[in-house]
């Protein structure tokens, strides 16, 4: 900013600096500095994140000679194969029923869950249910996931012998040895692992809501279902939002106990996108092939990212 | 929330009880059979599954011990603890110059460090593998260290700016009238401010770095270097007959984040409370 009528009249050399020409010193000697501050983090995120995922698309349209070492380029046919290939179906479909299962179990069951805890009236069992049913979610994926595998497991296992002391001798099966089941038992798993996790994040949610807002529903005599649909529902509605694109988004990046309860199996019927990209970049060898899977993998988790941001946008707006 | 009297008040409220005490028992139950499992035998353990073990015995936590569990636990230890620390340390430096300073395109710099929560690790695993082979990094503590932080700065500068942001910048000033430079403002006064939300930083990386699994299996399965999730499937695998030693590794990979979670309860809480947006 230096208007005609703003600078300063002409000096002589003794006086000091006129102050805009201060300022713009001050700024050139603090603008390096201010890089400095963020570099480490931009340097790590620019080489060890943005890098690799743009390398990946360009993976994705080559073929790689394992024996010779050098790659060509194949165009789309990585992702024509990708179409073609069965099992990528049904890893998109495993995927797909997990994020179904997930969306009832840690989003709408957690919220409701977390009212119903945040309804009793001793602060000592809410605090302990709360912690209790969080415990699950700090142990890791690995222990939980080899911890289930021992429950499902047809001899020792505790869910076979819970049938049979009951009766249902009849329902006893190898939870995670067929087909039918196997992705199933897995799902159910992670629903035990997680759903302490949301719980935990909507009872923090419903304990922002001004408790004069319950106390008004219930002197206007609303009832506690009522009130859950009126007042905790759209109050906590966007640590829903949240937790909605938190859970979708990490149903398409499960790894981890599909790995180690099935590694994928029986004959791949409970392969998931990263299990199989795994399989095809580290088992065959395919990174051209494994780089289009995990392109599919970018565009899904981007997309449900981008959606969210889109959605918080609109509501800003209105508000 | 339930404040009904009367008969059928007392019945929602038996009722809504003992489903939140049935879950929690659905919670405990399969914890507590893996701790017993620990110290059963191989042939207690075909037996009935609900049986409590016939004598406590060490045997196998000290068999699981010597089978490789103490070294992936030095592992974890080493790689959570430096993790963490260089995690946290760049995104406070981050946020502070995000928060305090003036830095040409900040919002494209702040799109770019907040863009990582975005991504997913996955995505980079094939070109992160060949890149780490051709520095000579594969398979050592190194590539895991630098992983870690990387895809770890996003979400805590996240959290750090946010709290940042609320302090009020005239004690940054303050001290700049002082004659403190900005290092120093940073160090000994936004810092120890920023105390709560580092607390929580730190709690949640170190949970995060304990479990991570698929970092630690596709760089680290080739060295002798293995955190404790990838130890144990190799245990697993390698004792698949002895599977109380099974056991009893995995509870002692549990209890140390579940101990942590239990006396940082209120940190944790808080922490997460304010990375999910206030």
């Amino acid at each position: 900013m230096s208007a005609p009528l703003r600078t300063a009249p002409n000096r002589t050399a003794a006086a000091p600096l006129p102050l805009h020409a201060v300022e713009a010193a001050v700024r050139r000697r603090r603008r390096p500095r201010g890089w400095a501050w963020v570099a480490p983090a931009l340097l790590l995120l620019g080489v060890f994140v943005y890098l690799p995922l743009l390398q990946n698309l360009q993976y994705s349209v080559m073929k790689w000679d394992i024996y010779a070492g050098g790659s060509t380029f194949v165009g789309l046919a990585n992702y024509e194969k990708l179409v073609d290939d069965p099992v990528f179906w049904r890893a998109l479909f495993n995927n797909s029923a997990y994020a179904a299962v997930s969306l009832v179990c840690q989003v709408f069951g957690a919220l409701l869950l977390a009212a119903l805890v945040e309804g009793l009236r001793s602060e000592r069992w809410r605090r302990a249910l709360r912690a209790i049913y969080f415990v699950p979610s700090a142990i890791s994926l690995t222990v939980a996931g080899l911890l289930f595998y021992f429950v499902y497991e047809p001899e020792l296992g505790i869910l076979n012998a819970l049938l049979r002391g009951v009766g249902l001798d009849t329902l006893t099966q190898a939870w995670l040895g067929q087909e039918g089941t196997a992705i199933w038992a897995v799902i159910a798993m992670s629903q035990w692992q997680g759903f302490g996790y949301s719980t935990l994040l909507f009872a923090i949610a419903i304990q922002r809501i001004p408790q004069d807002l319950f106390d008004a529903a219930s002197l206007d005599g609303v009832g506690p279902i009522r009130r859950f649909f009126q007042v905790t529902v759209p109050l906590t509605r966007e640590m829903t939002g949240l937790m909605i694109i938190v859970t979708l988004s990490g149903a398409f990046q499960v790894f981890n106990e599909v790995m180690v309860m099935t590694s994928g199996g029986p004959n791949n019927s409970s392969q998931v996108l990263v299990t199989w990209l795994y399989r095809m970049g580290f088992g065959r060898n395919d990174f051209g092939y494994a780089a289009a899977i995990a392109t599919v993998i970018f565009v899904l988790t981007l997309g449900i990212a981008l959606l969210q941001l889109a959605i918080t946008r609109k509501r800003r707006v209105e508000w | 929330m339930v404040t009904r009297t009367g008969v059928l008040g007392v019945i929602v409220r038996t009722f809504v009880a003992s489903f939140l005490l049935a879950l929690a028992v659905v919670v405990i139950y399969p914890l507590l059979w893996m701790v017993l499992n620990g110290f059963k035998t191989n042939s207690e353990l075909f037996g009935n599954p609900f049986a409590l073990p016939l004598q406590v015995t060490w045997e196998n936590y000290a068999k699981a011990w010597n089978r490789g569990v103490s070294s992936y636990l030095m592992t974890s230890i080493l790689v959570t603890v430096t993790s963490t620390i260089a995690t946290v340390f760049i995104s406070a430096w981050a946020a502070y110059g995000l928060t305090r300073l003036q830095i040409p395109f900040s919002r494209t710099v702040l799109a770019l460090i907040l863009g990582g929560l975005m991504l997913a690790p996955a995505v980079a695993l094939i070109p992160l593998v060949r890149m780490f082979q051709a520095l000579g990094l594969y398979n050592t503590f190194w590539a895991l260290l630098i992983l870690y932080v990387a895809f770890r700065i996003p979400f805590t500068t996240f959290l750090i700016r946010a709290y940042m942001v609320d302090l009020p910048v005239e004690i940054d000033e303050a001290a700049a009238v002082d004659g403190a430079g900005k290092a120093r403002a940073f160090w000994s006064i936004v810092l120890p401010m920023c105390r709560p939300i580092l607390v929580s930083s730190v709690i949640l990386n170190i949970l995060f770095t304990w479990n991570e699994y698929l970092f630690a299996m596709v760089f680290t399965s080739g060295g002798d270097l293995q955190t404790l999730p990838i130890g144990l499937t190799n245990l697993m695998s390698k004792h698949g007959t002895e599977y109380p030693v099974v056991f009893a590794g995995m509870t002692i990979a549990a209890v140390p984040v579940i101990l942590l979670f239990f006396l940082t309860q209120k940190y944790f809480v808080k922490g997460l409370a304010d990375g999910v947006g206030k």
